[in-house]
């Protein structure tokens, strides 16, 4: 569970990136979180995964209060959370398997459940024949579904995708997409951070709108309700 | 950080290596131009400093013996006069000796005509270990029974130990100096190694590693390529040193005044200072620079 109770964080330089930000997504829920550039988004993903501590309010994630969170308790806190990026950040000169393997051996996974585990989830993200590929042999779909096998190889309670179709066209988009929303189905928290009117209409999930540091709307409908404002 | 992960991660240590090939090289070229810099300096200052206490031991002190005593008892001096500390060599010069080194040494002057041995005290030629002790020696000297009188150069003395104390001075602040210097060259190369892996540093956090489990194969790859270097630079040393050793034994006069030990004699010292520094250099070099890619 993500929940954030009247949380601000202001950067050194002054900046005010959130005014008080309260919402809870619950276990096993699917949510969009939309608004414009500036407002507020990227401080709420960089709170979730704790490289950033709120100036005031609480945040917990998964069980962990990140506000008062150790630092060594930190990766153990990432862990419970699957992160994936526009820009997919995968490291270009492992293999597929290797990029999704590297995840279980930083949990300290043994061997036999790797070579386990690691052939399963790429089936699951559709790149099972594609497991001795380097990254860039792949397209952008693939290395967007290679990111997803990654978060999500360590059963992750949560996985935090920051606008995960911004670099893929609609077909890829879609396609992921519905592989984000099938992972849901499976019982993982899903958060997925986007610009994309067209996504948001066709799944019609939850959506918390964020402008200025605030959430001005939350709910099965919120993105057209603060469209019309 | 699990047991589990212990050989994988000294498996990727050494793959980063190869798979980072240019920068690894740059950082081995790097950490072997500084060892041979120190290194040479270190044997420079090292030959210099064994051609001056063998300057050192030319400066004799001169004790004789009681002119009372018989020929024995004068003989027996020598064996008092060596049990005494910082005393290199004492060789007993018999005053018959000594009146033919006088006539040998003025050849042709007619102030030794008529010299008798017996006018002359038999002596020991007394070399020091350390001239530095010169008037603490030369006073246990006076004191050895059967010691008539001690005549020594504290002056000359005195300039070797002054020689001496400014060549190992100089000589071991230009080896800090010079070892600060490569350590803050090799430091940048590596951070800059360090830069170019940034993205990769910043996956790992994102998916949970620890900071141990990143280290690690860092601290591997540094320890392997500054291993690497001290192995490589010491053996460039050693090919180094022995040619310029043959090249000054080749010129008759350089071979008097410079005549360098052999390398056998710098091995250990030089293969413990560098596998030292390879160590420090490789550990504290990968630990330090991957600090500040941490904090993500």
């Amino acid at each position: 569970m993500i929940e954030f109770t009247n949380v601000t964080m202001s950067y050194s330089v002054g900046t005010k990136a959130l005014k008080g930000v309260s919402m809870q997504i619950e276990d096993g829920e699917f949510a969009f979180l939309v608004g414009p550039s500036g407002s507020g988004k990227s401080t709420i993903i960089k709170l979730i995964t704790g490289e950033l501590k709120p100036t005031s309010g609480t945040v917990h994630v998964n069980g962990y209060s990140l506000e008062r969170i150790r630092k060594r308790e930190i990766p153990y806190m990432r862990r419970t959370v699957g992160v994936v990026f526009q820009d997919f950040r995968l490291i270009e000169n492992k293999t597929v398997y290797d990029n999704v393997a590297f995840a279980m051996r930083v949990i300290g996974a043994k061997e036999r459940e790797i070579r386990e585990r690691v052939p399963y989830v790429l089936e699951l993200v559709g790149l099972e024949t594609k497991s001795r590929r380097h990254p860039g042999e792949l397209s952008g779909g693939e290395q967007q579904r290679l990111a997803i096998a990654r978060a999500l190889v360590n059963n992750p309670s949560t996985i935090i995708a920051d606008e995960p179709t911004g670099n893929l066209d609609p077909a890829r988009s879609l396609e992921i997409m519905s592989l984000l929303q099938e992972i849901n189905n499976l019982g993982t928290t899903m958060l997925v951070v986007t610009h994309e009117h067209d996504l948001v209409e066709r799944f019609p999930k939850r959506v918390i709108v964020i402008d200025n540091g605030l959430v001005v709307s939350d709910g099965m409908d919120g993105y057209y309700r603060y469209e019309d404002q | 950080m699990k047991i589990n992960n212990l050989g994988y991660l000294i498996k990727e240590g050494i793959r980063g290596i190869f798979l980072h090939g240019f920068m690894s090289f740059a950082a081995v070229i790097v950490t072997i131009a500084c060892l041979l810099i120190v290194g040479s300096f270190s044997s420079l200052a090292y030959n210099f400093n064994v051609i001056v206490e063998d300057l050192n031991k030319t400066n004799e002190v001169m004790v004789y013996v009681d002119e009372t005593l018989s020929d024995a008892q004068a003989r027996s001096v020598g064996t008092r006069i060596n049990q005494i500390e910082n005393i290199y060599n004492a060789q007993f010069v018999s005053r018959e000796e000594a009146l033919e080194n006088f006539i040998a040494d003025h050849e042709g002057d007619e102030a030794f005509v008529g010299v008798d041995a017996k006018d002359l005290r038999h002596r020991y030629v007394v070399t020091l270990e350390d001239n530095n002790l010169i008037h603490e020696t030369v006073e246990k000297l006076r004191d050895v029974e059967g010691v008539a009188k001690v005549n020594a150069n504290f002056e000359l003395a005195e300039g070797f130990s002054a020689m001496q104390n400014v060549l190992r001075v100089a000589s071991a602040v230009v080896i800090v100096v010079l070892l600060m210097v490569s350590l803050l060259i090799i430091s940048n190369t590596v951070k800059l190694a360090m830069y170019d892996r940034r993205d990769e540093i910043a996956i790992m956090k994102m998916v949970g590693a620890t900071n141990g489990f990143i280290r690690l194969p860092f601290v591997v790859e540094g320890f392997t390529l500054g291993m690497v270097s001290a192995a490589v630079s010491f053996g460039l040393m050693w090919m180094l040193y022995d040619w310029v050793v043959v090249q000054l034994d080749a010129v008759s006069t350089l071979k008097l005044l410079f005549h360098f030990v052999p390398f056998t004699e710098l091995l250990a010292p030089m293969a413990i200072t560098f596998a030292v520094f390879g160590f420090v250099v490789g550990i504290s070099g990968s630990w330090t620079s991957i600090r500040r890619f941490m904090d993500v």
